[in-house]
């Protein structure tokens, strides 16, 4: 399996009618999850969501094209 | 500065009540002539009912106020008389495009599918907006509209509204059976009722200018994230009439609004933006702090609040006036059943149900618009520029860029006056849908297009493939709906033919109808006056149907 870089957000049982909002949604609650942390605690948070993310995607192949993808122009 | 438009004066006219010194009472009384409660006042005059409007200005919306209205707005304008003019004046458009330093990075068009009549969006001065309405309300006999009244007093009882009003001959003490608060923002009957409302200030200041001059450029709404002029903050810019151009500088919570207004402080940052020695003028500058926020209830007893006076917005997405001249059109002609005895004053309740749900959609959307535009955390702005810096290449990114999801209308999917679906359909016209719009031929003439047969009544639309073909008795059964004290009026959609019983037809020429309402034939739609889905049903069943309007009316 590729990478998928297409829109690709949903939540199950709930009907959208603007495409924007699925993607604000998930933006506003990953914002969210930051709330009133100091940049050492959100550094933290985030890796701990990419250890998890990464575990529940499972295909290394999939994993490494991210990476590769993510460090690009940085 | 510079003045493209001429600013009208109202006439002041001395009332009644002072020349002959006595109290006055008016059925319906509305304070604020702003786009909304000009609104208001013409939608209630337009269906017969007697309308005071008053305002303590004498003219239009002064400097540089909204800017974008939008598809459903100007639906809304059209069936009150002035879409037309605003269109006609207006600058249309459907592409806005985003830029993050240099490069573009998403771009996304308000109207993608053909066969609407109205754009994504037009953009116009506010004051023209007014103009126009103002324009609209004198043609109309039973709408009384009085300037330089200013009302200083406001207490309600059980049966009315007591209002004390300031005009520069005294003042005097006008009653009425309902009062429609549309006095903006700041609300003073708010306060003087000693209601609330609650909500959030932006920590973050805009340098807001309009601007005169000649430029080649697109009719797109652009936005700048951190550019080159500007680094670290944005700009939008978008052109209006009269070669006006609005352009938005993001300042920062720091930046001092008096020293930032000054013409030399300000030419500078444009001349920066245009990169060239293009001649400009400065028709206005101005410095706002937004907030958003709402009142719990809109409707209080014989009082009820519209647009700004009740919910605020901040203008990443052009929400303000978009959704008060939505409320105008979801409240008018409730309150008009209300008022002539056809539905219980709990239809007032499903105002606020329908339209504080559509404030807090609203309001999400603009907070998530002004949270990505300036986010308030180390780690916000990380995750931004880390959205901005993938949305070049990977199509998932640009979705979550968001410099202002534009107004659109709310579904009320779990409005207590629709009936839902007891039969299956796709699609998005759904019980509590605004509707969409489709090029028709009527057999009546008028409009070319759906929505302007749409409106001001409830209406069935009924489809079947050839009109010509619908049986006697079912025709007869569609025009008797017409005979009740809410009556209800039949278009026929077909693809061809002319129904019987001098029944209206609307031919779907394009099959847009078809397509948007999944209709198969004997496809029923009920729809509200305000052009909302109140039911539907795959038969037409008469019974149904009138139990649907009881239903949407508060009267079942
Ligand atoms: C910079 C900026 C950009 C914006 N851009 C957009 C946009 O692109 N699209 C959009 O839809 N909206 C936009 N808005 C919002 C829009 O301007 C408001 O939502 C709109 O004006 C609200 O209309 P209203 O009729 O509720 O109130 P107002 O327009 O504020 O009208 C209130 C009226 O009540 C009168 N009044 C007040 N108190 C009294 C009293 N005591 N007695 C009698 N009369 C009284 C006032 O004189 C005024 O005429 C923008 C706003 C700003 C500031």
């Amino acid at each position: 399996m590729a990478l998928n870089t297409q829109t690709n957000l949903f939540e199950p049982g709930k009907r959208y009618f603007r495409a924007f909002s699925p993607g604000d949604d998930f933006y506003e609650a990953l914002i969210d999850t930051h709330r009133d942390l100091s940049d050492e605690q959100s550094a933290m948070v985030n890796a701990r969501l990419i250890l998890l993310l990464a575990n529940h995607i499972g295909d290394i192949s999939v994993l490494r094209e991210a990476m590769q993808i993510a460090r690009e122009g940085v | 500065m510079l003045s493209t438009f001429q600013y009208p004066k109202f006439e002041y006219i001395r009332p009644p009540e002072i020349a002959e010194g006595r109290d006055g009472h008016y059925p319906v009384i509305i304070v604020g002539a702003g786009p909304v409660g000009l609104t208001t006042a013409i939608d209630l005059a337009q269906q017969g009912q007697k309308v005071l409007l008053v305002d303590n200005d004498d003219t239009v919306s002064l400097g540089s106020r909204g800017v974008c209205y939008a598809k459903r707005a100007l639906e809304v304008l059209d069936r009150l008389g002035c879409g037309e003019e605003m269109v006609a004046k207006g600058v249309s458009w459907n592409v806005g495009r985003t830029f993050f330093r240099e490069e573009e990075v998403f771009s996304f068009n308000l109207c993608p599918e053909p066969d609407h009549h109205r754009p994504g969006m037009i953009n116009l001065q506010q004051y023209y907006l007014e103009d126009y309405l103002v324009k609209r309300a004198r043609q109309l006999p039973n709408l009384e509209m009085r300037f330089k009244h200013n009302v200083i007093g406001v207490t309600q009882g059980e049966h009315v509204a007591t209002l004390r009003v300031e005009t520069p001959d005294g003042a005097c003490t006008l009653t009425t059976d309902w009062l429609v608060v549309a006095d903006g923002a700041r609300s003073p009957i708010r306060t003087m009722l000693g209601l609330d409302i609650e909500g959030k200030i932006f920590m973050d200041r805009f340098l807001i200018a309009d601007v005169v001059m000649k430029a080649e450029y697109p009719t797109e709404r652009w936005f700048w994230f951190d550019p080159p002029f500007h680094p670290n903050q944005s700009v939008l810019l978008h052109r209006q009439a009269d070669n006006v151009w609005r352009i938005d500088f993001q300042l920062g919570w720091g930046a001092d609004p008096e020293t930032e207004k000054k013409p030399e402080n300000v030419i500078p940052r444009i001349k920066a933006m245009l990169g060239d020695n293009r001649e400009f003028e400065l028709e206005w500058v101005s410095v706002y702090t937004f907030q958003c926020r709402r009142m719990n209830s809109f409707n209080h007893g014989r009082v009820l609040f519209v647009g700004d006076a009740a919910h605020q917005v901040s203008p990443f997405g052009a929400r303000g006036a978009n959704s008060g001249i939505q409320d105008a059109d979801n409240l008018a002609w409730k309150l008009k059943l209300v008022m002539d005895g056809k539905a219980p004053a709990t239809l007032l309740d499903t105002y606020t149900d329908e339209r504080g749900f559509a404030a807090d959609e609203n309001i999400m959307n603009s907070t998530r618009s002004t949270d990505f535009i300036t986010p308030k955390s180390a780690v916000s702005k990380t995750f931004r520029n880390a959205v901005l810096g993938l949305a070049e290449h990977y199509p998932f990114a640009r979705a979550l860029v968001n410099s202002g999801r534009l107004s659109v209308p709310s579904f009320f999917t779990d409005s207590c006056l629709n009936t839902p679906d007891a039969d299956t359909f796709s699609g998005d016209m759904v019980p509590g849908a605004p509707m969409d719009d489709a090029p028709v031929v009527a057999s009546s003439g008028g409009s070319e297009w759906l929505l302007g047969h749409l409106g001001d009544c409830f209406q069935v639309l009924h489809y079947v493939e050839d009109a010509d073909a619908l049986p006697p008795a079912t025709a007869q059964a569609l025009a008797a709906l017409a005979d009740a004290p809410i009556p209800v009026e039949t278009l026929v959609v077909a693809n061809r033919g002319a129904a019987p019983g001098g029944l209206k037809t609307l031919l779907d020429t394009h099959a847009r109808i078809k397509a948007r309402y999944d209709l198969e034939p004997g496809t029923t739609y009920l729809a509200r006056p305000d052009q909302h889905v109140a039911a539907r049903w795959r038969n037409f069943d008469a019974a149904a149907i009138r139990a649907a309007v009881a239903r949407a009316t508060c009267n079942a």
